[in-house]
């Protein structure tokens, strides 16, 4: 799906709480794209400036415990207005996880030599990355610098993207 | 098949299963506050599906930022309140009758040993301590939960922590579940269940179980869990009285609600705590925990005592204890929360709240306000804060601000010495 593809940010770090990603002063709006401009404001890294380190980013790329913290949906849901609908980690926060699907969007987990070598590879230039749903398996690519890179989505998760979300899901198959 | 306490639940709850290891709950409780809730009930409207499955499962506080501060969570609360009314929430608590939902919502009787229970907050794993599986979840889950009265988790995977040795005087369930996260990690629990265990959490009462079960998810954890036993039955008498002929007889149907001894554990961590030490955070995880007395002298601007974690009745005796009659010191802004207005009013017949006047304390209103840097004590760029609360994340009590954690009694002393201290309460284990 074309909403998975797009230039990746690399934040290179454990760790990166929800209070980082959307901070909870901004939790008293009620419209989603109120947030959009606040999408990692208070980011601990060094190095990051929120508004140019964003610009035209669709994927993240992460380590560790990527979502910790709060139960916030404002966290996926200020990616999303952002345009980013993938983030891939070493691990989630189970709720930050749970949200990302819930709302159709994708957290995938790699395993911390892949991120590693990715890291290297990639993390220093303008780096893109394809999805393919059907294969389960991205390519990232640089320059002239290309690779496929095979993950794992469990079944309830596809049938989670594919449905466009739990409330999606749910209405139909529960009474 | 021998089953701990979460997979009991899971199993007495199941509606489907739609993939291997995820499973469709039956919800016995949707808990609802005005910051995630809002959006949720919009989106209902919406979608022209603004129903409830059963309005007396559901239970809605005003509790993060109230009284409102400006037109937009005034408006959450308006959201909410409307939603309330029109669906017949009985159980739905505004001005003057709101608390901190973590704290409320047990004081109303509203969780049960063997109870499923969601709420668009992370710090809902507290009523994990009356047995429950207690799961914060995010505004779509919760949309779900209202609309449907399910919810879907991966089956539960449990770590047993058992807590033995005995606690040194001055040294509290803080103390306690800080040394924990600093040994596992904010990682350390992720997906999974903790079931806390032994003899330290037999002694400790309701309050104390619900402080260690409130940060089980600062370890990542999806439910903290206590073992219901005779306190557990105490404290929820008074709204089962009519349901059990005695005590005794509560206590022989809630002892479904615990693990069998041969359960499969993804963990067994045994935690001395005979030589534990008072606790505090520094830098921005809450896994970053030293003794007290290594921080001893770091000076703070301001001093925190309420929240989720830290504001019941207990918290606010020890605090009162370790004030001991004296003042803040200068230059300290000291700030108490009680999380509820019983709490407030027990504290207020109990003296505690002259106690802490007396000290010069700002005694605010029951609500979430500076623990998320909202209201009522957000920190300037540069403050430091010695807080009872939960989460010491960068920028979390307001941008450019450092939280310290630490136990009521830790943080009375600080307020004192004007300078992170141990309390006089506490003695070197033995």
């Amino acid at each position: 799906m074309e909403k998975f593809n797009g230039n990746v940010l690399f934040l290179n770090r454990d760790d990166i709480n929800t209070d980082e990603i959307i901070p909870a002063k901004y939790l008293t709006e009620n419209d989603k794209d109120a947030l959009k401009p606040h999408l990692l404001e208070d980011l601990k890294l060094s190095g990051f400036q929120a508004q140019d380190s964003l610009s035209d980013k669709h994927v993240i790329v992460s380590r560790a415990n990527f979502g910790c913290g709060s139960s916030r949906e404002h966290a996926p849901w200020a990616l999303e207005v952002n345009g980013i609908h993938l983030v891939i980690a070493e691990s989630f926060a189970r709720i930050f996880r749970q949200n990302m699907f819930a709302c159709g969007l994708m957290a995938i987990e790699l395993p911390p030599t892949t991120l590693d070598h990715i890291f290297k590879q990639y993390a220093t230039q303008n780096t893109t990355v394809k999805t393919d749903l059907s294969q389960n398996c991205f390519e990232f690519s640089t320059g002239g610098l290309s690779e496929r890179v095979e993950f794992k989505l469990e079944d309830f998760d596809r049938q989670l993207v594919e449905a466009g979300g739990w409330i999606e899901y749910a209405d139909k198959k529960y009474r | 098949m021998a089953k701990t306490i979460a997979e009991k639940i899971f199993d007495s709850h199941l509606v489907d299963t739609p993939s291997n290891d995820i499973q469709v709950i039956r919800l016995d409780a949707v808990l609802c506050h005005e910051i995630t809730t809002p959006i949720a009930i919009n989106d209902l409207v919406k979608r022209g599906k603004d129903h409830v499955f059963d309005p007396s499962k559901i239970k809605a506080v005003i509790d993060h930022v109230t009284p409102a501060k400006d037109s937009k969570t005034a408006m959450q609360g308006k959201i909410l309140r409307e939603w309330a009314r029109r669906h017949d929430i009985k159980d739905f608590f505004d001005i003057g009758r709101n608390g901190i939902c973590h704290a409320l919502f047990p004081e109303k009787g509203f969780v049960r040993p063997g109870y499923t229970v969601i709420m668009g907050d992370s710090h809902t794993c507290t009523l994990g301590a009356f047995g429950a599986f207690a799961a914060g979840v995010g505004t779509t889950a919760l949309e779900v939960g209202i609309l449907k009265g399910v919810c879907a988790f991966q089956y539960p995977q449990t770590i047993k922590i058992d807590i033995t040795g005995r606690l040194p005087a001055g040294v509290y369930a803080k103390d306690v579940i800080l040394s924990i996260i600093g040994r596992i990690g904010v990682n350390g629990a992720t997906n999974k269940v903790i079931e806390f265990t032994g003899p330290v959490v037999d002694t400790m009462p309701m309050d104390a179980r619900m402080t260690m079960c409130n940060m089980a998810v600062e370890a990542g954890a999806t439910s903290g869990i206590c073992y219901p036993d005779r306190q557990t039955v105490e404290y929820l008498w008074p709204f089962v009285q009519n349901e059990y002929e005695s005590k005794d007889s509560a206590l022989k149907d809630y002892s479904r609600w615990i693990s069998d001894t041969d359960a499969t554990y993804a963990d067994i961590v045994t935690h001395d705590v005979s030589d534990l030490e008072p606790q505090v955070t520094f830098d921005y995880k809450p896994e970053n925990v030293k003794a007290v007395a290594e921080m001893a002298g770091t000076p703070v601007d301001q001093v925190y005592i309420g929240s989720c974690t830290n504001g019941r009745i207990d918290d606010l005796r020890v605090a009162a204890k370790a004030l001991n009659g004296r003042a803040v010191a200068a230059n300290v802004r000291g700030i108490v929360s009680p999380a509820t207005p019983q709490i407030y009013r027990q504290a207020l017949q109990e003296g505690i709240i002259q106690t802490f006047m007396d000290a010069g304390f700002c005694v605010t209103n029951p609500t979430c306000g500076a623990c998320l840097g909202m209201s009522n004590g957000v920190l300037a760029k540069g403050e430091v804060c010695a807080s009872t609360t939960n989460r010491n994340f960068y920028g979390r009590m307001g941008r450019g601000g450092m939280v310290h954690l630490m136990s009521p009694a830790t943080a009375a002393a600080t307020a004192v010495a004007g300078h992170i201290c141990n309390s006089d309460l506490y003695q070197k284990g033995e």
